[in-house]
């Protein structure tokens, strides 16, 4: 690797660590809400935990070089069992809490663990059920002891029981951990992500301590982060951007990270938090934007007609306001009586009231969805990264947001574009390797370091922004030579709150056609409103009043895609509302909930088919896997419909 | 039969906490429960079935005292019960859910279950409308305790909800919450899993495992599903029209066959 790019003495996390319970010794470090309360650690209290469970690791026979997998969902406990094991000299794997036991059994396999950390009796079962053919797991240790009293205690131990452990054997353990601690700088191996992957196995890929905290560090200084912010820990752990937020920045500012006290009380535990820093794929800000139209639509006229008229205002100068564009008095002295009236108690209700950096990646966001946030005066800007990239390859800065970019590329990062459109990135967040796999290593980063992103993009000349197309392979060709970018037409289609999800097929096709998923939350309370009865997914999913709906959205794409000239060619000729939802446990979604696109379309090839021969119904049997691993089916006859489309009139003769 | 034994699973079951002898329950000329005895040991999970009408809820309605039996004594923790009022026996250490959900609909979870806190609340009216001091701090103390049936039932997210808003499997966990809240030494459960779906059964049946196992808490349930009742409980009791036909084990009570012929009929031919 290239020379060191850290301060001398913050180039690990032990390091770190010590730096911030001395410097920040009473500030809050990690909180949790549980018994109702928020519970609050220090940065000095969050160094001796640690310590506690490192010494408690060595003397369970935890070596130098091992690796360490932590499955759980975001809880405090779990972020130190990372750092634990950095302190003692291990590297930390997190896993999707939700991967099932085969998933996880080739990871567990794979980076060859020897110590799990378990959140809970779930995952300590889960891990049971494949120990049989993973020889190298030795010790299981979970955190919940509910449940877990009736185990076979040979191999697993509580937490609590492996921290008394470290402290009980504190001035044996303690020179150890300051030996091993010695031997690690900033090439020593920080963690190991699995990238969840849209097509294969997952990889393990390696980041080193650069790689980690020099990207925490230009991030940080970017967006001027410091001690005082706060950010609610609820992406999966296994995510590389969780660990840069949640443990790098977090480290490396000092700023405070706060967990939810069960999945489902996310949105209660936001608004109690009131982030100042906040991170959300656009899928979350999709479904939150879905409910407050839901909401609105079951409220009263009155309300409806202010949040509409004040709306609207927000949609015309809030971006600017943001922005630090001129906008006249008139304007607004309006918006501030709008924030009064809708925007302040909304982002309140939201609990976004406090945002002062927020970012959404992962995927593009609809423009619209984009703007409503922007207008309401929340700072959302869009970024792109990868795990491979430690996160950070391009960033917004502050006043150059537009929802069609993502943004300049971060500090100390190089950008090109090769000849076919794929975007190459180099700098100090790169990662070290594929853990066990030189020949995707080699495939995918060169040897001067410049990685392959896979995706296709160009950076536009007037503003040095970088805009993505789409995924490399994904962009095609039509039969008749035209552009074909699915990912474009479906983030169109997906804005509307019917929609949850849209797959567009017609790559060597004489036209596209589309796989439509409706969002239950939006559909069914529309239906509730119509006094349209139906019993489950698959017959809201078929009901010709909805098909109308989805239909008449699909128009009205087909009408915004002709508008541009390059793509005009994607329009949807064909479609059908699918009988499920796509979903990670039956492989058409990754862990992350993007969509497995050619499994999909091989999956379902019968309607595929049909959507191209030009039938108008076709039955069909699909397999579905329950959460529990078990598996069955569903049977159903989809009704197909022919869109209008607009006639592109191509180069007019001149 | 000795005092103690020791369940397949491997728990250890202690002394008997409550013992009905021979209990007969009349209302005017219908006998309810007629001439009935057994025990109930520390720590078990103590079935009692039968088909509708066989007298079970009138059993749990004795236990608790609700109906005073008209023959027949109550031994509880090796002492003869005198007649007691419900909320007598409530602060012994036995609480109670009820067949059809007995919730205060317009009140949340929250309040729902620290009402099971009411009986061991000490502070008057009076210092409870002066709030600072004594009734604060008893407050505090006993939200502790909610909080913590709360996060044992998983139900953080309804915290706040009226509970005439939650489905009805989630009503009926908040119930056993306010049961729980009581932190009773004997938990009777009156059709616990009535109407409900199997996945909220499994939950249920999980969460009545995991209170006997976490709380050592003793616990006696009427139960329709069978297959719950034969899989959960350490011993059964099997009525029918009044009468005790069955009492043992799962296995003892499904080859018993007085208990046979009362689930599937008796050939008159």
């Amino acid at each position: 690797m290239s020379a060191p790019v850290l301060p001398d003495g913050l180039d690990t996390f032990p390091k770190l660590l010590a730096r911030n319970a001395k410097q920040w010794a009473t500030v809050p470090a990690y909180r949790e809400k549980e018994y109702g309360i928020w519970q609050s650690w220090n940065w000095a209290e969050v160094l001796e935990e640690v310590n506690a469970l490192a010494m408690g690791y060595v003397a369970l026979g935890l070596n130098e070089g091992d690796h360490v997998a932590i499955i759980g969902r975001n809880r405090p406990y779990l972020y130190w069992a990372m750092l634990a094991a950095q302190a003692a000299g291990a590297i930390p794997v997190p896993l999707y809490q939700d991967a099932n036991a085969q998933e996880m059994a080739y990871v567990l396999a794979h980076c060859g663990a020897r110590f799990v950390v378990a959140e809970d009796q779930e995952q300590v079962d889960k891990v049971l059920e494949i120990q049989d053919n993973l020889p190298n797991v030795e010790q299981i240790i979970y955190y919940d002891k509910r449940g877990m009293r009736k185990y076979d205690h040979t191999q697993l131990t509580a937490y609590e029981d492996v921290q008394a452990e470290g402290r009980t054997g504190h001035s044996r353990l303690a020179p150890v951990l300051k030996e091993r601690q010695a031997k690690l700088d900033e090439n020593a191996t920080c963690v190991m992500l699995y990238t969840s992957g849209t097509t294969g196995k997952p990889k393990g890929v390696v980041l080193s301590n650069t790689n980690i905290i020099a990207s925490a560090k230009a991030s940080s200084e970017f967006d001027n982060l410091n001690a005082g912010d706060s950010v609610l820990a609820y992406l999966p752990m296994a995510w590389v951007g969780d660990f840069i937020f949640s443990i790098g920045q977090a480290c490396w500012t000092g700023f405070c990270v706060a967990c939810p006290e069960s999945p489902d009380t996310m949105q209660a535990d936001l608004r109690e938090i009131g982030p100042s820093y906040f991170f959300a794929p656009p899928r979350f800000f999709e479904g939150l934007l879905t409910n407050v139209m839901i909401r609105i639509e079951d409220a009263s006229p009155m309300k409806k007609r202010l949040f509409h008229k004040y709306m609207a205002h927000a949609k015309k100068v809030g971006p600017a306001l943001l922005d630090g564009k001129p906008v006249s008095f008139g304007d607004r002295l309006k918006y501030w009586i709008g924030d009064k009236l809708i925007y302040g108690p909304l982002k309140n209700t939201l609990g976004l009231s406090r945002v002062r950096v927020g970012y959404t990646a992962g995927e593009a966001i609809g423009p619209e969805i984009f703007e409503f946030y922007r207008s309401l005066g929340i700072n959302l800007k869009q970024l792109y990264g990868q795990t491979e990239a430690s996160v950070f390859i391009t960033q917004q800065p502050d006043g150059e947001v537009r929802a069609d970019t993502v943004g300049v590329p971060s500090p100390g990062v190089e950008l090109k574009i090769a000849d076919n459109g794929e975007v190459f990135y180099r700098s100090a967040g790169t990662f070290v390797e594929y853990y066990k796999n030189p020949e995707s290593t080699a495939s995918t980063k060169d040897p001067e370091g410049w990685v392959a992103t896979g995706d296709a993009g160009f950076i536009e000349e007037s503003s040095g922004h970088l805009r993505i197309i789409d995924r490399a392979k994904d962009v095609g060709k039509m039969a008749d030579g035209s552009m074909f970018a699915p990912k474009f037409v479906e983030n169109k289609l997906k804005f509307y709150p019917d929609i949850l999800e849209a797959v567009v097929f017609g790559a060597g096709r004489e036209n596209c056609v589309a796989f439509i998923n409706i969002d239950l939350g939006a559909v069914g309370n529309w239906a509730e409103r119509n006094n349209i009865a139906y019993a489950s997914y698959q017959e809201l999913a078929g009901h010709p009043q909805v098909l109308d709906t989805i239909q008449n959205h699909i128009e009205e794409v087909n009408k915004s895609v002709a508008a541009d000239e390059m793509l005009s060619g994607c329009q949807i000729h064909r479609f059908l509302v699918l009988h499920k939802e796509l979903d990670p446990d039956d492989g058409e979604m990754t862990r992350t909930r993007k969509v497995r696109r050619k499994l999909v379309g091989e999956k379902f090839d019968d309607l595929v088919q049909a959507l191209y021969d030009g039938a108008k119904t076709i039955s069909t049997e699909t397999e579905v896997t329950y959460e529990d691993g078990r598996k069955g089916s569903i049977k159903a006859t989809l009704e197909l419909r022919d869109v209008a489309v607009v006639p592109v009139t191509k180069e007019v003769a001149a | 039969m000795s005092d103690s034994y020791v369940t397949p699973d491997g728990r250890t079951i202690g002394g008997k906490v409550l013992e009905m002898r021979n209990i007969t329950l009349r209302f005017g000329g219908v006998v309810a429960i007629k001439d009935i005895s057994f025990d109930i040991r520390e720590g078990e999970i103590r079935a009692i079935i039968g088909p509708n009408g066989a007298g079970k809820s009138s059993m749990l309605n004795v236990i608790n005292g609700f109906y005073h039996p008209q023959e027949g004594e109550i031994w509880f923790h090796g002492e003869k019960r005198k007649p007691m009022k419900p909320y007598q026996i409530a602060k012994q250490g036995i609480a109670r859910t009820f067949q059809n959900i007995a919730l205060f609909k317009g009140m949340s979870t929250l309040d729902n279950i620290m009402t099971g806190r009411f009986n061991q609340m000490k502070t008057n009216m009076a210092l409870q409308m002066l709030w600072k001091g004594p009734a604060e701090r008893e407050e505090v103390a006993n939200r502790e305790i909610v909080e913590r049936v709360i996060d044992f039932l998983e139900i953080q997210a309804i915290r706040k909800t009226p509970v005439g808003a939650l489905p009805y499997g989630l009503q009926k966990r908040v119930e056993l919450g306010r049961a729980l809240a009581a932190q009773p030494k004997l938990l009777l459960l009156d059709e616990p899993m009535a109407g409900m779906n199997v996945e909220e059964k499994e939950d249920m049946s999980r969460f009545i495992l995991d209170v006997n196992d976490e709380f050592g808490t003793t616990i006696a349930l009427i139960e329709h599903d069978m297959g719950v009742v034969m899989d959960i409980s350490d011993r059964v009791v099997v009525m029918d029209y009044g009468k005790k036909i069955g009492d043992g084990t799962p296995d003892e009570v499904r080859n018993n066959q007085a208990v046979i012929d009362a689930y599937l009929g008796v050939d008159h031919g």
